[in-house]
């Protein structure tokens, strides 16, 4: 299979244009804009035939997707931090009139103070717009990721939108390889998309963004809901279909390493959670028996995965690159949510981590690792939430 | 009323009232939930305008001023307020150079 050394930025690119994206709408924004910078290049080419609207604000790029979308095409865009905070109206419009866009949203902290490194408040504060959301470790998986996104998103049963979402610079601008299929073998995956309804029917004329009275809005709430389920399983089928095309399986939302006979083990998404699995392995060598979870997909969330998780072990230690103000880490208050009716309750502790691309590294995991294990040798929590790099 | 001395006349007339019992009724998408034939707008007012034709001298400006707009002019010339989409904002009176429309308080 081709292989190309490129950043996580260009791996997006490269997948938006195998995807056959039709119609980009795209605002500049740090560190998300050599994606886009990179398509006009495709198009400037030759190499990719995709309508391009350059625009005045993401509001207006989430705007212009939504209407191209609406007419069947396959849209895309990316953004980043404040961007993607501008867009929030238009991101439920985008999943109320149920369109399957596809965007990577580059993980940036929210200013102030100004800040153009990795934390995740900015995608997890758009929780509750309907978008479907997936973490990826590495350049590999946001190529992979894109391409499933749109077949995942495109599915009949789902028709919901879908953000891909990459670290700031420790993807974004870091170079890895990044396996690509073969053209012929991905239309095969993601063929043309058949819209669930389209603006240019003319023989049957639509009204989308109609009104919806008090009677029947509700329904509607509901239906999204539904399609979410159903992406729970059209995921895990599609994973499952690109592992067994590419080698490469997804059809876990939860990626599991080293958990079958772990004691306890370390949550989280996105990059960090590469350098987890790789002080997994070092803690294991000095007798831990430690695994780690990366939460791939956190919208719709795997609930059933995480009760399985949990039954099996003693501890959870949930890194937290993110965080709710007034409340913990959001990760660790999901994860708390889905157990409290279950069976399954592990000793769980919050650890915020990396906030605003603080460092966070294997030697940072060994010393929560310890931590971790007096806790459960105890059987009792010091501190539920734990400011982990705070200068004291 | 007669049903053709409306704004939309047979249209709004001919219009079905979309009624979706369960769930499983609905369309995936809120697509085409019918539009202001069968939604009526006009059900929220305290104050209703009433028409003095007698004071009316045709010169439309109700008509133009209307924001809805809710007043359509009648065969014979004169202006007529469809009280399905009136407001009862109370432009068209305020508006009229011989006072030929009133508002009242409307009983419900
Ligand atoms: S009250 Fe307002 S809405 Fe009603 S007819 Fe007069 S101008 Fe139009
Ligand atoms: S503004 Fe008054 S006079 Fe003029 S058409 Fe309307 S009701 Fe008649």
């Amino acid at each position: 299979m081709p292989k190309k050394v490129v950043s996580g930025n260009y791996a997006a690119a490269y997948a938006a244009k195998h995807a056959r994206v039709e119609v980009v709408a795209a605002y500049p924004i740090t560190p998300q804009t050599s994606i886009i910078e990179k398509i006009a290049e495709f198009i400037a080419n030759g190499e990719a035939e995709i309508q391009y609207v350059p625009v005045e604000s993401e509001h207006s790029a989430m705007a212009a997707c939504i209407g191209a979308s609406a007419t069947g095409a396959r849209a895309f865009t990316a953004t980043s931090a404040q961007g993607l905070a501008l867009m929030h109206e238009m991101l439920h419009w985008a999943s109320g009139a149920r369109l399957p866009i596809v965007m990577v949203n580059v993980n940036r902290a929210m200013a102030p103070p100004w800040s153009v490194w990795d934390d995740q408040t900015d995608s997890l504060a758009q929780r509750d717009t309907g978008w479907m959301q997936f973490y990826a470790e590495n350049n590999q998986e946001v190529y992979d990721g894109v391409l499933m996104a749109f077949k995942v998103a495109e599915h009949r049963k789902v028709n919901l939108p879908v953000m891909i979402i990459e670290s700031a610079f420790i993807l974004s601008h870091t170079y890895d390889i990044v396996d690509m299929p073969p053209q012929e073998e991905i239309d095969e995956f993601l063929p043309p998309r058949e819209p669930l309804y389209t603006l240019t029917d003319f023989d049957n004329p639509i009204a989308v963004g109609a009104l919806g009275t008090p009677a029947d809005y509700y329904e509607f709430r509901y239906k999204i809901e539904k399609a979410m389920e159903e992406a729970r399983r059209v995921i895990k089928e599609v994973g499952k279909e690109f592992g067994e095309k590419f080698r490469r399986d997804y059809s876990q939302m939860i990626e599991l390493y080293k958990t079958d006979d772990a004691e306890f083990i370390f949550m989280g998404m996105g990059s960090l959670m590469g350098t987890v699995k790789e002080a997994v392995d070092l803690l294991r060598k000095e007798g831990y028996k430690v695994g780690a979870a990366k939460v791939r997909w956190f919208r719709p969330f795997p609930k059933e995965e995480l009760y399985k998780l949990a039954k099996n072990v003693e501890g959870i230690a949930v890194l937290d690159r993110n965080f709710s103000f007034g409340q913990e880490g959001i990760l660790f208050n999901e994860a708390k949510g889905v157990l409290y009716n279950t069976d399954a309750h592990p000793i769980m502790k919050n650890y915020i981590v990396g906030l605003g691309g603080r460092d966070f590294t294997v030697s940072d995991i060994k010393t929560i690792a310890k931590n971790m294990k007096e806790i459960i040798e105890r059987g009792k929590l010091d501190r539920e939430i734990e400011w982990y790099h705070l200068k004291r | 009323m007669n049903t053709l001395n409306t704004l939309f006349g047979e249209k709004k007339a001919k219009a079905k009232k979309l009624v979706f019992k369960s769930v499983d009724e609905y369309p995936e998408v809120p697509l085409t939930l019918g539009t202001t034939l069968i939604n009526f707008t006009g059900d929220w007012r305290t104050f209703i305008p009433i028409v003095d034709e007698s004071k009316c001298v045709k010169c439309y400006i109700c008509w133009k001023f209307c924001p809805e707009p809710a007043i359509y002019i009648k065969e014979d010339g004169y202006v007529a307020i469809d009280y399905d989409y009136c407001k009862g904002c109370g432009i068209c009176a305020n508006e009229c150079p011989t006072k030929a429309i009133t508002m009242v308080r409307e009983e419900k």
